[in-house]
């Protein structure tokens, strides 16, 4: 507070090159591989045919119909289901409860592939390609996003807040519509916002249980640009879905300020369901919620064992090459015809390995793109918000639209870098860096003014005390963004569609040409790959995981 | 007018109030005077009913209130902290009581008028509750309780938190309040000169 108003010859300041510097690769990165495609998208929608040829497209108007009335209606069913599970684990203490919260909220992290392929396991046959089954996997995946935000809203609503309700001489009804949900208004806003943003701009989970029927405007999208050639179409529909998340946005951010409430504080103790109703509503909600978000992944491992009615390891088997294979070589898959699928131009065991290469090179470029922007955005202070927005805006744009920006962007020398292998992790660090930055940057924020006083006083230089204050503050949250950007890599799928090139598949990429094919074995080989990515993904957000709570606990 | 007898709550293997009886006659106010954390604002709570006794009884007016809910028991309580609902102007807390019944706007918001008038905060019924000061909230507190005319209101350190001149200003404002509305009152509170300011009979506790 004090240093805010300091002047700003203040000698106690870093040195003034400080920001600049930090904020250089970052800004430079986000310049050349964000905001110039996604211009270039937009330079293409000025031709004035393209835009007048795209919208009077035969089909168009189905397309816009169904991605609007399937993201409706998937948000408002999450906002119901994910009422009673936020409520439960917000407000109640009872055993297994992190355990329940870890079901409801891991999905959200895994990759969209993973939580398709699940459903195709799960769900009968008559279920393949239809709305129902995209929109019940919207609702699985999306879950998370109520019982967080909602149940965040939820534990700081004082328990006498409501008990003064009563005494007032409101019953249960009552309270909860005049009391309870006025006060979780903005989170439901927030929730349902979110929640619509996904499901709009949903790809991987459309395009594997939608199928050719039901097409959203991202898999649309896709489908014009690698299918048909049309890239103009393409670049006019990306811009048509950008107006619209710009609009929701902006709408969503207008009615949470008028719904926000001063309603801040420590959050009220969790507490044991004490009369009979209350115990049977919480072991209710807590069983059902882990059994329909359990149920889908494992319904994905055991159909990757089973083939013709049998269970068998067929699948996996074949997933490594059946004759005397050697193991692995990521650069392998070209002209295998000694893998099964490598004959189909999809290796399922070498994308791993392409997975796990590109996971550690996009982690590591996140971390250190979305580390100096955080530091550069808290070091600056007021001014860092410019870089602030600027490094969220990846997020805020489908990944189809970034890949298909990228695609059409750097196909020309002296930057035709399409065919470049690290134009792939590239993308995926663009995605994963918010989530760096927003790991890190509460942390930063945090830190008292006084520590870098302190320091001073010790003998510090400016640029020392802000070395030991703030930035060996960031190593731990990095830690934690790490973690979620790698498990973001490993599961990116809608702009490593566009950028991806034979021989270099990733598993998602691999799982989703794997479901393409006729046939009981790649299908079954498709959901052994995925419960492989299943497993390495979890596995990362549970390293990362513990080290937030590690941080959590420091603190 | 309260009769409680024989109540007793334990939290675990601890005994918060072991066998009380405790009466309060009608228009009396009660202080019940002891140190912070000896379980008086449990009882408060017991006898509000939004917290079930592990044993005895609580009657209102000679009628067993006991397993009745908060909400159907007609029994006012001032929060120490407020509770103001911050989703709601000054005016809709105070009447929010009036509006669970079903009452008419019209009779709900003469009844407002009136409680902003006795408790001198005319001209407050549009503010937002969160910008009140801490002496305005006690205030807007007390008129939200006494609007639905309770047979009992309970107070549970009404005028804690407050500077000493704002406080002792308060505690006669309340004291007349109290008397002028003829209420049946029980008052919590660890500070003697509070009690007896306000109170017709204490309790040491």
């Amino acid at each position: 507070m004090e240093l805010d108003r300091a002047p700003l010859n203040d000698p106690n300041r870093p040195p003034r090159w400080l920001v600049p510097a930090l904020a250089a690769v970052p800004g430079l990165v986000l310049g050349t591989f964000f905001a110039w495609p996604v211009g270039t998208l937009l330079a293409r929608v000025l031709q004035p045919g393209s835009v007048a040829d795209t919208l009077a497209s035969p089909g168009l108007t189905r397309v816009l119909w169904f991605t609007l009335w399937q993201a409706v209606f998937s948000t408002a069913l999450t906002l119901a289901l994910g009422f009673a599970p936020a409520y439960v684990l917000a407000r109640f203490r009872f055993p297994g409860r992190r355990a329940v919260l870890a079901l409801v909220t891991v999905p959200f992290m895994l990759p969209t592939v993973v939580v398709g392929a699940a459903f195709l396991a799960l769900l009968p046959a008559t279920w393949h390609g239809t709305a129902r089954a995209v929109i019940a996997a919207h609702v699985f995946f999306n879950i998370a996003v109520v019982v967080r935000l909602v149940g965040a809203m939820w534990a700081v609503i004082p328990a006498d807040l409501t008990g003064a309700a009563r005494t007032l001489g409101a019953g249960p009804h009552q309270v909860l519509r005049h009391v309870v949900l006025p006060l979780l208004r903005p989170s439901l806003i927030a929730a349902g916002t979110v929640v619509f943003l996904f499901t709009f701009t949903s790809f991987g989970v459309a395009a594997l249980l939608g199928g050719a029927a039901n097409p959203t405007l991202e898999v649309e999208i896709a489908r014009r640009a690698t299918q048909l050639g049309d890239v103009d179409g393409a670049a006019v529909l990306s811009v048509v879905q950008l107006l619209v998340l710009g609009g929701v946005v902006w709408w969503s951010a207008r009615a949470q300020r008028r719904a926000a409430l001063g309603l801040a504080g420590a959050a009220t103790a969790r507490r044991r369901p004490r009369a009979r109703a209350e115990r049977r509503l919480v072991a209710a909600v807590a069983a059902v919620t882990s059994v329909v978000m359990v149920a889908p992944l494992t319904g994905l491992v055991l159909q990757s064992f089973r083939l013709g009615g049998r269970f068998t390891l067929t699948a996996w088997r074949r997933l490594g090459g059946t004759s005397g294979g050697n193991a692995g070589g990521s650069s392998a898959g070209s002209g295998g015809g000694n893998r099964p699928g490598a004959g189909l131009g999809v290796d399922p065991l070498a994308s791993l390995f392409v997975s796990l290469r590109y996971a550690v090179v996009a982690t590591a470029l996140a971390v250190a793109l979305g580390g100096l922007a955080a530091l550069a955005i808290a070091t600056a202070r007021r001014h860092g918000r410019l870089l602030d927005v600027g490094m969220m805006l990846p997020l805020g744009t489908s990944a189809v639209t970034l890949g298909l920006g990228l695609l059409i962007t750097f196909d020309v020398a002296p930057v035709d870098w399409r065919g470049e292998w690290w134009l792939v992790p590239l993308g995926h660090a663009l995605v994963a860096s918010p989530f760096v930055v927003r790991a890190v940057l509460p942390v930063l924020r945090a830190i008292p003014p006084d520590r870098a006083a302190a320091a001073a006083t010790l003998g510090a230089s400016p640029l020392r005390a802000w070395w030991w204050v703030t930035a060996r503050a960031a190593t731990r949250p990095v830690l934690a963004g790490a973690g979620i950007a790698a498990a973001v890599s490993l599961g990116e799928f809608g702009a490593t569609t566009f950028l991806t090139r034979a021989g270099r598949e990733t598993m998602p990429i691999a799982i989703g040409r794997l479901l393409g094919r006729a046939g009981a074995i790649p299908r079954a080989q498709a959901f052994a790959l995925a419960t492989i990515l299943l497993v390495v993904t979890a596995a990362v957000i549970a390293l990362a995981d513990r080290e937030v709570a590690a941080d959590a606990g420091r603190s | 007018m309260l009769a409680v007898r024989d109540l007793t709550v334990r939290f675990g293997p601890r005994t918060v109030l072991d066998a009380v009886d405790l009466d309060v006659a009608a228009g009396e106010v009660v202080a019940l005077l002891g140190p912070s954390g000896s379980g008086k604002s449990t009882l408060l709570r017991v006898i509000a009913g939004l917290l079930v006794p592990d044993g005895g009884s609580v009657t209102v007016d000679g009628r067993a209130v006991t397993s009745l809910p908060a909400h159907q028991r007609n029994i006012g309580l001032v929060f120490q902290d407020e509770q103001l609902f911050p989703h709601l102007s000054v005016a809709q807390n105070i009447g929010f009581g009036l509006r669970m019944q079903g009452a008419a706007k019209a009779a709900i918001a003469a009844r407002v008028a009136e409680l902003l008038a006795l408790v001198g905060l005319p001209g407050f019924a549009d503010r937002s509750v969160g910008r009140l000061s801490g002496g305005e909230a006690k205030r807007v507190a007390l008129a939200r309780s006494l609007a639905p005319r309770p047979a009992v209101l309970l107070l549970d350190e009404p005028l804690t938190g407050l500077d000493r001149d704002l406080h002792d200003r308060l505690a006669t404002d309340l004291a007349a309040l109290l008397r002028a509305t003829a209420t049946t009152a029980l008052l919590v509170t660890h500070d003697p000169d509070e009690a007896a300011t306000i109170a017709d009979r204490i309790v040491r506790w």
